[in-house]
């Protein structure tokens, strides 16, 4: 075994980590009133992430996330912040996936996704799949806070390589809490430094896997029944459907690309928990 | 404290019905996945630095002294199908069972009653292990092996495995065991300051849906 | 809002069957298991007691199956007793352990049944029958799961089992011999049989069934009511 000798800080000259870039987008949804129109008093675009307004549907607010460059590379710290407050009804999609790739720099990237959904809100987080390069770094958390009568629906996909190529390192971490207690805590680790994260325990071969989270306090108070999704011969992936300790439903789904994984959720989605994605 | 106490808790004969629990490895032999001893070792690397180390962290955080009710919201929250929540929270019934025979203590009577249907196995294995004089470490060691000691007895019986490969597996899988004890304390040592959040949430995809799918077999020989 | 557990169930005090009174002060079911070889007539028995007993008493079983729930569904099929009143219990590959070395499942599944017909104001069960796997001539019941049992072999296995002995043959509380009907067509000798297991067993008793027969099952319906006599006297 080797140990790697820290070098020693060198006050005033190598303090800043990387060279990578720091960007915070930020959404703030509010209701025009009573059961009114939501608007987007703050839509604001930070370096690669740009912000886009889309059209919506009733009352709903609609932004697009637009890549405005590659991102994250190593050494980079995006986060989004979206807040839907009291009322408002608000959905978010992204452009295209987005492309963990290596940096120039040694070092990890970050991004963070901080959610926050007011009583009587509604959010809708439905980005196009995170797709982690060979010889890429990043850590990944995704923190919802939701109020006692907020409402959710979340997908979550990651594609670990490119096609033909090795992943690199993803660490994600999706954290729920819902009226002041856990709802759900889920960590995945996989690539390079993630002992036994390619076995049959975890993901066996599989190279796409996701989530979806639906979160509504009236309809699941009653738990969602269990259902199984696809076959695990015929190689369509697998998944399940299933309740989680509160009110919500939750899909677990593992594919071998991402297209056969949004198969699975969409599936799952329009015929078990009829919604719409 | 008597360290001996954890060879009481580890022992596999520890009456805490175990035995009638494969840990997942019933579904995956089924699959063809766990075909061999190689097959079986790459399995129980990953349940072990996944539920393994979710199991550990919990397990150190209640052998020191943390709110085992809320530690018992957090595995709940840590564990996304039903399936599991239901075995998890069967198995700590019965391992509150035995520790209260074997360990009384007021901690333990505080949890039973509090939930009389059972709390998740590694919040009373934690709780019990304090209850012995354990320590953190000693909590998440006794529930690490378990959960790999568990799968591995299995094989031996669905595949009539040989027994001495089987066991060469587990003393394989020391290191990572080590590994996750260690990380499953440190994490737990955190909690005062940090909350229940400073808890592992490794999740394992395959092992959460393949439980649901095992639990809805008619005819299966391991409750889980 | 936790969705998992609902229900609130009164908390037990009790390890095991050592103790014989319920939470609330009353003396609990008394619970008798079945053991013995695989292909003896032990679910038979069971359907046949539940049967012979049902209309004067309140009954649950517990079955221990080797490949899970194939007993409990011959007896919900045979309609013995409601569904509610049944319950299995998997036992990893290993029955003998499910009901000696580690008891807990069985415990909780019995303790379940108690607990269930205690509350819904039915009136609590006066018997509980806990049926093991099949198995070899070595497995018997903890007597911290039950409090008397009962071990079948049948006359197909041969005569020389009573005379190899063995912890069922020998400690059980009752020696069931079922099979009778077939000694003629498979050469056992029936009093070799019965003075073989009073060498094993002294003065322990042993029936001799036949349950294809009209009320075949009698013998063993008899003992169960002494027992069960005895174990309310005692409580008095």
């Amino acid at each position: 075994m080797t140990l790697a000798v820290p070098a020693p800080a060198r006050p005033g000259t190598a303090a800043l980590p990387t060279a990578g870039l720091r960007a915070t987008a930020r959404i703030t949804a509010r209701a025009d009133g009573v059961g009114g129109a939501t608007r987007l008093p703050v839509l604001d675009g930070d370096g690669p992430l740009a912000l886009r307004r889309v059209r919506g549907y009733g009352h709903q607010a609609r932004v697009c996330v637009v890549g405005a460059m590659s991102a994250p590379l190593g050494g980079d710290r995006l986060a989004i912040e979206a807040v839907a407050e009291e009322g408002a009804a608000l959905h978010i999609t992204a452009a295209a996936a987005t492309v963990a790739l290596p940096g120039r720099n040694a070092g990890h990237a970050t991004y963070d996704v901080r959610l926050t959904v007011a009583d009587g809100a509604r959010l809708e987080w439905l980005p196009e799949p995170l797709i982690s390069a060979a010889g890429s770094d990043l850590r990944m958390t995704t923190t919802v806070e939701l109020a006692p009568t907020a409402r959710l629906v979340l997908r979550e996909e990651q594609v670990l390589g490119r096609t033909g190529e090795p992943t690199g390192a993803l660490r994600s971490r999706l954290t729920v809490r819902r009226a002041g207690r856990t709802l759900l805590d889920q960590e995945t680790a996989y690539g390079p430094g993630a002992p036994g994260w390619d076995t049959a325990a975890v993901l066996d071969g599989h190279r796409a896997t996701g989530q979806l989270l639906v979160v509504e306090p009236e309809r699941y108070a009653e738990p969602v029944g269990v259902r199984l999704l696809g076959e695990a011969a015929d190689g369509a992936g697998q998944g399940v459907l299933a309740p989680l300790a509160g009110p919500a439903a939750l899909v677990t789904a593992v594919a071998p690309d991402a297209l056969r994984l949004r198969h699975l959720l969409d599936e799952a989605a329009r015929s078990h928990l009829q919604i719409g994605l | 404290m008597s360290r001996a106490a954890l060879l009481v808790l580890a022992d596999g004969r520890f009456p805490a019905g175990g035995h009638a629990h494969s840990g997942g490895a019933e579904p995956a032999v089924a699959a063809g996945h766990i075909k061999d001893a190689v097959t079986l070792e790459r399995f129980c690397r990953g349940r072990l630095h996944t539920a393994g180390l979710v199991a550990a962290g919990l397990a150190a955080a209640a052998a020191a002294g943390h709110d085992p009710l809320l530690l018992d919201d957090a595995a709940d929250a840590r564990t996304p199908v039903p399936a599991l929540r239901t075995t998890a929270r069967k198995l700590g019934r019965q391992m509150m069972r035995a520790a209260r025979a074997t360990w009384p203590g007021p901690d333990l009577d505080a949890l039973a009653a509090a939930r009389p249907r059972g709390a998740h196995q590694p919040v009373v294995l934690g709780v019990a292990a304090r209850s012995a004089g354990l320590e953190p470490l000693d909590a998440a060691y006794a529930v690490a092996y378990e959960n790999i000691s568990g799968p591995a007895t299995a094989a031996v019986r669905l595949l009539s495995l040989d027994p001495f490969d089987a066991t060469a597996v587990l003393a394989r899988l020391a290191a990572d065991l080590d590994r996750v004890a260690q990380q499953g304390a440190d994490a737990a040592a955190r909690v005062a300051l940090e909350g229940t959040d400073a808890l592992p949430a490794a999740s394992a995809p395959l092992l959460d849906i393949t439980a649901e799918a095992h639990a809805a077999w008619p005819v299966r020989l391991f409750a889980s | 809002m936790h969705l998992d557990h609902q229900d609130t169930f009164p908390e037990r005090h009790t390890y095991s069957a050592a103790d014989p009174v319920r939470a609330d002060g009353r003396r609990r079911a008394l619970r008798i298991g079945l053991g013995g070889p695989v292909g003896t007539g032990k679910t038979a028995t069971v359907a046949a007691l539940c049967r012979a007993l049902r209309d004067e008493l309140s009954i649950a079983v517990v079955t221990n199956d080797i490949y899970t729930r194939e007993d409990a569904e011959f007896l919900l099929r045979e309609a013995v007793l409601p569904a509610e009143r049944i319950a299995a219990v998997e036992t990893g590959a290993c029955p003998h352990t499910a009901i000696r070395d580690d008891i807990s499942a069985n415990l909780e599944a019995v303790e379940d049944l108690e607990a269930a017909f205690s509350a819904e104001g039915v009136g609590p069960l006066d018997l509980v029958l806990v049926e093991s796997g099949g198995d070899n001539l070595t497995a018997t019941f903890s007597k911290g799961l039950v409090d008397a049992q009962i071990f079948v072999i049948d006359v197909a296995g041969g005569d020389d089992i009573p005379r190899k002995g063995g912890p069922g043959v020998t400690t059980a509380d009752l020696l069931v011999i079922n099979k009778t009907d077939l000694a003629p067509y498979v050469g056992v000798d029936l009093e070799g049989m019965a003075r073989d297991a009073r060498a094993q067993r002294g003065e322990l008793p042993v029936a001799f069934t036949a349950l294809k027969a009209e009320n075949g099952v009698k013998p063993v319906a008899d003992w169960v009511r002494h027992q069960l006599a005895h174990w309310t006297a005692d409580a008095a």
